[in-house]
């Protein structure tokens, strides 16, 4: 299914919150990413973004990771 | 004899945990089926000794990846008694998928949660007993890097070798009930301290200068510590030789003696020379790595690496070439994604060392005047740069990154300084155990080719390497690189430490002689097109051992040199026509 950037991780502004409500990636990229706790319902912050359209600082649950803008447009959310 | 694994998550101290019950005397083995080498040690617990089995850090068991192949496979084919799955006792909520699918392979389980000290420290509570009961399976609480809850994991492994636990469950619901009940996780469970050094360290503005400023520290401090000690170790080995080993092999004949002395001694002693950089790069990499810098490394500059197919980490290491390749490669295995690990391996051998910097120097002082020579340094570094990036945008398709990137941003630690010698003393039995051997053998094949026939002057165009350099001349007379040039080539082959000792051998001169021998003899556009060559072919033996070693791949270390030879040699050419036809 076609997803609007502005459904996604991607659209988030740095400190804001969001419930996560799907992953739309391939199975390698969905297994990571639920092995690191991006699960549907649960809660992620966008904590920073790197300069130059580098990746995503997000916090999810106690874990905090990075991930690349092309991974943050696969994953569905609802603004908290 | 009973067999136990280590599985567990990335990030969770499983390898400190290893360190701490197995001492430092574990082994590297090979086991049948499976591709990368594990750690493996035997240790006495209660009245048995068992052997406890170190295996990658995983996140999942569904993927393909080559780690996760690696631990299913050793778990179906091996036979495990027991396995201790590691987890981190403040990530649990994500990580008990794990032990869900470690569970379904029925083999007895014992549950290490690991960190503990940090989870308390974030206020998370664990009920280690009830949790115990839901599971079905032994838990215990340990802080590896403090060694502490070690003595209850030996009991609780001992427990479940001699009657194992019936199977524990492997459905998603009953443990997401169990961690409800038993784990208590106050709402605002953050480390505060990291977030504020974060907000310093990953500054939008701040966070790359720092950065760069961080790198620059880090290398020279190995460097600067690290040369004057390389030095006085080639002053031990050659104070050793001739004192004790030069009169003892007196009365040997030349041939034997120039053998030993000149092939295996200098062998011994060039693998010897890396030590002291080995060590001293992998007490800096442990730092940055278990302070939990690397990864912030990686955010701050992979906007601009994931362009060349590399990321932050690689950049690092890359980095870390310019003092020397053979511990940045071996740096390279922080990398889990074998294609992006390769591609950083195929790259390193571009950053211009401190060995190559010493010829340099000396040709750019011999045939430059002063007021450009800082330019013609520059331009090499330039050069580098721009074979390590054309490299990488080359290939960056044949080595796709197969691993997804999200990482972990896991919170500064103080590492310990148990954790950060323990890496470098594993690290050198590492390159000395698999290098030794290869660089002995290399050094004496060009001592052989540069001393025999017996009869001709060592270095001379009458020796096999020269009769090499006089075959090669078709090759390399097209990039302004003469016959003596050439065998100094052959010599740098091994080392560029021992390019302008040799070229003193070629040229049987010595110090000033030698420098107006050379620059009566060569002009500076063949000296530059010389320098750009030894930029860019083969760094040394100890780096084609190294990448050989690394990669476990024939057909990856031949595109390691052959790649590096044919860029060298397009790129002379091209450099040398072009100036000789202006």
């Amino acid at each position: 299914m076609y997803l609007s950037p502005a459904q996604t991780l991607a659209a988030l502004a740095p400190g804001e919150c969001a419930t996560i409500l799907a992953l739309h990636a391939g199975d390698a990229l969905h297994h990571r990413l639920s092995a690191l706790g991006l699960r549907a319902g649960k809660t992620v912050r966008l904590i920073r973004r790197a300069r130059f359209g580098g990746p995503f600082h997000i916090r999810v649950g106690t874990t905090d990771l990075m991930l690349r803008i092309p991974d943050a447009r696969r994953i569905q959310v609802r603004k908290a | 004899m009973k067999r136990v694994a280590l599985v567990g998550m990335p990030n969770t101290g499983k390898s400190t945990l290893f360190n701490r019950l197995t001492g430092a005397q574990a082994k590297v083995g090979n086991w049948p089926g499976i591709t990368v080498d594990l750690l493996s040690a035997k240790l006495l617990l209660g009245d048995q000794m068992v052997q406890l089995v170190d295996l990658p850090g995983i996140y999942d068991l569904r993927g393909f990846s080559e780690d996760e192949q690696v631990v299913t496979t050793f778990l179906s084919e091996q036979s495990v008694d027991a396995v201790l799955v590691v987890l981190n006792a403040s990530q649990l909520e994500r990580q008990m998928q794990l032990f869900a699918q470690l569970a379904q392979f029925g083999i007895p389980l014992v549950l290490v949660l690991n960190m503990a000290d940090e989870a308390a420290a974030l206020g998370i509570t664990i009920e280690r007993e009830t949790l115990a009961g839901w599971l079905g399976v032994p838990v215990c609480l340990v802080s590896a890097k403090h060694g502490q809850g070690l003595e209850q994991l030996r009991g609780l492994i001992v427990h479940a070798l001699r009657a194992p636990a019936q199977a524990a469950p492997s459905d998603e619901g009953v443990i997401e009930a169990a961690l409800r009940s038993t784990v208590h996780v106050p709402a605002q469970a953050s480390h505060r301290l990291t977030e504020k050094i974060d907000r310093v360290l990953l500054d939008p503005w701040l966070g790359l200068p720092l950065f760069f400023g961080v790198m620059l520290v880090l290398f020279e401090a190995v460097f600067w510590l690290g040369t004057p000690v390389q030095n006085a170790l080639a002053e031990g080995f050659s104070a050793l030789r001739a004192a004790a080993l030069e009169p003892a092999l007196a009365a040997a004949p030349p041939v034997v003696s120039g053998l030993l002395l000149d092939g295996v001694y200098n062998g011994l002693s060039t693998v010897a020379s890396f030590v002291p950089l080995i060590i001293l790069f992998f007490l800096a990499m442990a730092i940055v790595e278990d302070t939990g810098y690397l990864s912030r490394a990686a955010f701050l500059i992979d906007a601009l690496m994931a362009r060349f197919g590399l990321d932050g980490r690689s950049f690092v290491m890359i980095l870390m070439g310019f003092g020397c390749n053979v511990p940045a490669l071996m740096g390279t295995r922080v990398m889990r994604s074998r294609g992006l690990r390769l591609l950083t391996m195929l790259v390193i051998p571009f950053s211009l060392c401190s060995a190559r910097l010493q010829v340099f120097l000396f040709f750019i002082a011999a045939l430059f005047p002063p007021r450009i020579a800082p330019l013609v340094l520059f331009s090499l570094y330039v050069m580098s740069i721009g074979a390590a990036m054309l490299t990488s945008l080359l290939f960056k398709r044949r080595f796709e990154n197969s691993d997804p990137f999200v990482l972990e941003i896991p919170p500064y630690r103080f590492p310990t300084l148990r954790q950060v010698v323990l890496r470098g003393w594993h690290e050198v039995g590492h390159f000395l155990r698999r290098a030794t051997r290869f660089i002995v053998a290399g050094v004496v094949l060009v001592w052989l080719l540069t001393n025999f026939p017996a009869a001709a002057a060592p270095g001379s165009a009458e020796t096999w390497a020269g009769h090499v350099g006089a075959w090669l001349s078709p090759v390399l007379s097209p990039l302004g690189i003469d016959p003596k040039l050439t065998i100094a080539l052959i010599f740098g082959f091994v080392a560029k430490e021992i390019v302008i000792g040799s070229l003193a051998v070629i040229y049987a001169r010595e110090g000033g002689a030698l420098v107006s021998a050379i620059a009566h003899d060569v002009t500076w556009v063949q000296a530059y097109s010389f320098m750009l060559f030894t930029l860019i072919y083969t760094p040394c033996l100890s780096t084609i051992a190294t990448i050989r070693s690394e990669a476990k791949n024939r057909a990856f270390s031949a595109l390691a040199v052959a790649w590096p030879l044919a860029l060298a040699w397009t790129v002379s050419f091209v450099f040398y026509q072009a100036a000789s036809y202006f």
